[in-house]
C-alpha cells in the first residue's frame, strides 16, 4: 500500500472521517486529539504504523468506556425460558432481527418463541409469522390492534408451560418523544416481569447505522424507559458506518451485541470491536486482508474479544 | 434534543466578544464556527456545511452584520435566509399527467416509509382532488410487505394491485398499469421494495420499471434521522433515476432533520411532502422555512 506521512493534514481527514462517519462533532475532536496525542507519544511517522496505533488505541478507548460491561448475551441457568425484548423507532429492524436470531438459536437446537408484540403497524404480525415459516419457529399473536401487552403475556405463559429456551418478543417501532407509547413500553416490560422476575434477561435496543445525532436522544430515552442492555447496529451493509454508537457508548455505557448486516436470515453476526473501528476509518487506514468474517459458532456468546492483526 | 439552537449559541459567543466592544470581521469568522457546529449537529453533511458556510461567509462579513447593534441575530437572519433558499422557496406541487393515470413511483433505503407513504399520498389525493388511485404492490421480497400494502389499502378503501411475490416487479407494474387504464384510475401508486443504493441488481429493477411506465414522480423517501450517509443515498439514487421529488418522513420525531439539506444540495430535487406520523393522514406539503428553522434550533 502507498502511505502518505502523518502530518497536520492525515489529522484533519481522519477527524473529517471520524465526523463523517456520525461520532458527531464532539467525540470526532476527542477522538482526533487523543490520536495525535498517542501518535506522538509513540514517535510514530509513518501512517502504516500509525493506522496500527489508531486501531489499538480506538480499541482501547471503545474498551475502557465500556469495561464495567460485557458484549455477550445473557441466558437463564435456571431452566426458565430466556427472554429478549426489542425496542426501537420505526423501521430501525427489529422484526428482521429476530427472526435473524430466530433462526440462530433454532439452528443451534433451541427450543425458540416469538411474540408479535406489534398489533399495530399494517402487516406486522404477518411479517412476522413469515418469518416464523421461514426458520420454523411459532408465533404468539393477537388481532391486529389487540393489546400488546396482553399478546406478550400469552406467549410468556406460552414459553412458561411448554418449556420454551428463548422468547423473542417484538414490539411496535415508536419515536422516543412519544410519551404513551414509550409507557406502553414500560408495561410490556413489566408484564414480562410480573411473571418472570429475572426476564428479560436482554433488552435491544435495534438501532439503525445509518441514523445521525438523533441515535443519542434514542439511546438515552429508551434507556430509562426500558433499561436497554445492548444495541443491535442494523443496515451495516449500506454505506453508513454507524459510528454513533462510540458517542452511545461514551456517554450511556450501551454496549453493541449484534450487527445487522443484510436482510437474510443469516445477516447477523456478533460485534466486533476492531473490525467496526476498521469500518470506520475504511479508506484512510490500512485494513488487513484477513478480517474475522465472525461466522461464529459459539452461540451463547459474544465474540467481542477476537483480535486481528 | 440535547443540542441548543443557534439564536442561544451565537448569543453565547457574541457575549463573550461583547467585552470587546464592536464585532470586527475575525468575531464574525468566529461566529461561523458556530454556525457550522450547529449545522454538524443538526447531521448536515459534511461537505454540504462546508460549502453552505463559505456561501454564507460572504454575506456574513458585509455591512448589514458588521454594523448592526444585534450581530448574532443578524448572523442567525443570514443564515435562516440562505438555508431556506438552498431549500427552495416555496412548496412544489406534484407532478401531473397530460392524461390519466398520473403515476408516482416510491423508491428509497430499507424502512424509511415509502410504503406507509404511498399509503398516506392516496388518502391525501383523495381528500384534496376526490382522486381513483390504485396502488401496486411491487416489494416481492420484504416479508409481507404485500400484506402490508393491501392492509393499508382496505383502511383507505383502495384498491391494490398485487400478484403476490413470485413474479418480476417490473411484469407486476406492467400488468398493474393494465388494470389501472380499464378501471381508469387517475392516479397509479407504486409501492417498490427497500434498497441499497450500491445494490447493483436491485437498483437496475427499479431503472427497468422507470422505463417500462416512465412515472410522473419517482420520490425518494428518505428517513430524517439519517446522518452523514443521506447524501450518498441520494447520489446513488439519483445517479440511476430520474427522481422527481423527496418525501422526508418521521418528522414527528425529536430529530433536527439536517438530512433535508444535504439531499437538496446534492440533488437540487425539491423536497414535497415530509411524514408527521405513522398514521394515513400524517402527511404534510413541506415548507423550507419550518425547515430551516428546525435544522438551526428555532
Ligand atoms: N440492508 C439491510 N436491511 C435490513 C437490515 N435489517 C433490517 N433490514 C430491512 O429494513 C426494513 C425494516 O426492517 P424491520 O425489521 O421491518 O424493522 P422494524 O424495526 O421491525 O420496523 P417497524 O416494526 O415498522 O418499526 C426491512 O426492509 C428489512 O428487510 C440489515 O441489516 N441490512
Ligand atoms: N413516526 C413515524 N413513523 C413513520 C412515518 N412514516 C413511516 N413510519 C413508520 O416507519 C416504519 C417503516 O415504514 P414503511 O412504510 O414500512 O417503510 P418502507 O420504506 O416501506 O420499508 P421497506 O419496505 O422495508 O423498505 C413503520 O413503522 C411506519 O409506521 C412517519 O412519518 N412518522
Ligand atoms: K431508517
Ligand atoms: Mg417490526
Ligand atoms: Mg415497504
Amino acid at each position: 500500500a502507498n502511505f502518505r506521512t502523518v502530518d497536520e493534514g492525515f489529522f484533519d481527514d481522519l477527524e473529517e472521517m471520524l465526523i463523517e462517519s456520525d461520532v458527531g462533532y464532539e467525540t470526532a475532536l476527542r477522538i482526533s486529539d487523543e490520536l495525535r496525542e498517542e501518535v506522538k507519544l509513540k514517535n510514530v511517522k509513518r501512517s502504516d504504523e500509525v493506522s496500527q496505533v489508531i486501531v489499538e488505541k480506538l480499541v482501547d478507548l471503545y474498551g475502557e468506556a465500556g469495561q464495567d460491561e460485557d458484549n455477550a448475551l445473557h441466558f437463564t441457568d435456571n431452566g426458565q425460558p430466556t427472554v429478549f425484548l426489542f425496542v426501537g423507532v420505526n423501521g430501525a429492524g427489529k422484526t428482521t432481527t429476530i427472526g435473524k436470531l430466530a433462526h440462530r438459536y433454532r439452528q443451534a437446537g433451541k427450543k425458540v418463541l416469538l411474540a408479535a408484540g406489534d398489533t399495530f403497524r399494517a402487516g406486522a404480525i404477518e411479517q412476522l409469522q413469515e418469518w416464523g415459516r421461514r426458520v420454523d419457529v411459532p408465533v404468539v399473536a393477537s388481532q391486529p390492534g389487540g393489546d400488546p401487552a396482553a399478546v406478550v403475556f400469552d406467549a410468556v405463559k406460552t414459553a412458561q408451560q411448554e418449556h420454551y429456551d428463548i422468547l423473542l418478543v417484538d414490539t411496535a417501532g415508536r419515536l422516543q418523544n412519544k410519551v404513551n407509547l414509550m409507557n406502553e413500553l414500560e408495561k410490556i416490560k413489566r408484564v414480562i416481569k410480573r411473571e418472570l422476575p429475572n426476564a428479560p434477561q436482554e433488552v435491544l435496543l435495534v438501532l439503525d447505522a445509518s441514523t445521525g445525532q438523533n441515535a443519542l436522544s434514542q439511546a438515552k430515552q429508551f434507556n430509562e424507559t426500558t433499561q436497554v442492555s445492548g444495541i443491535v447496529l442494523t443496515k451495516l451493509d449500506g454505506t453508513a458506518r454507524g459510528g454513533i454508537v462510540l458517542a452511545i457508548r461514551n456517554e450511556l455505557h450501551i454496549p453493541v451485541k449484534l450487527v445487522g448486516l443484510g436482510e437474510k436470515m443469516d445477516d447477523l453476526q456478533d460485534f466486533n470491536p476492531t473490525q467496526f473501528i476498521y469500518g470506520l476509518f475504511k479508506g484512510l487506514i490500512d485494513i488487513p486482508e484477513t478480517t474475522d468474517d465472525g461466522t461464529n459458532t459459539s452461540e451463547f456468546k459474544s465474540d467481542s474479544e477476537n483480535t486481528q492483526d | 434534543m440535547a443540542f441548543e439552537g443557534l439564536t442561544e449559541r451565537l448569543q453565547n459567543a457574541i457575549g463573550k466578544l461583547r467585552k470587546k466592544g464592536k464585532v470586527t470581521e475575525s468575531d464574525v469568522r468566529e461566529m461561523m464556527r458556530e454556525v457550522r457546529l450547529a449545522l454538524l449537529e443538526a447531521d448536515v453533511n459534511f461537505t454540504v456545511v462546508k460549502d453552505f458556510v463559505k456561501q454564507v461567509r460572504e454575506r456574513a462579513v458585509g455591512a448589514e452584520v458588521l454594523e448592526s447593534l444585534t450581530p448574532a441575530q443578524q448572523i442567525v437572519k443570514i443564515v435562516n435566509d440562505e438555508l431556506t433558499k438552498t431549500m427552495g422557496e416555496a412548496a412544489v406541487p406534484l407532478n401531473k399527467a397530460p392524461h390519466i393515470p398520473t403515476i408516482i413511483m416510491m423508491v428509497g433505503l430499507q424502512g424509511a416509509g415509502k410504503t406507509t407513504t404511498a399509503g398516506k399520498l392516496a388518502n391525501y389525493l383523495i381528500k384534496n382532488e376526490k382522486a381513483r388511485p390504485l396502488l401496486i404492490a411491487a416489494d416481492v421480497y420484504r416479508p409481507a410487505a404485500v400484506d402490508q400494502l393491501k392492509t393499508i389499502g382496505q383502511q383507505l378503501n383502495v384498491p391494490v394491485f398485487d400478484m403476490g411475490t413470485d413474479h418480476d416487479p417490473v411484469e407486476i407494474v406492467k400488468q398493474g398499469m393494465i388494470q389501472a387504464d380499464l378501471q381508469k384510475n387517475d392516479y397509479v401508486i407504486i409501492d417498490t421494495a427497500g434498497r441499497l443504493q450500491i445494490d447493483e441488481k436491485l437498483m437496475t429493477e427499479l431503472a427497468d420499471i422507470e422505463a417500462e411506465v416512465q412515472p410522473n414522480e419517482i420520490l425518494l423517501t428518505v428517513d430524517a434521522m439519517t446522518g452523514q450517509a443521506a447524501t450518498e443515498v441520494a447520489k446513488g439514487f439519483n445517479e440511476r433515476l430520474n427522481i422527481t421529488g423527496v418525501v422526508l418522513t418521521k418528522l414527528d420525531g425529536d430529530t433536527r432533520g439536517g438530512a433535508a439539506l444535504s439531499i437538496r444540495a446534492v440533488t437540487g430535487k425539491p423536497i414535497k411532502f415530509t411524514g408527521q406520523g405513522e398514521k394515513l393522514d400524517q402527511l404534510d406539503v413541506f415548507y423550507p422555512d419550518r425547515m430551516a428553522n428546525r435544522i438551526l434550533g428555532m
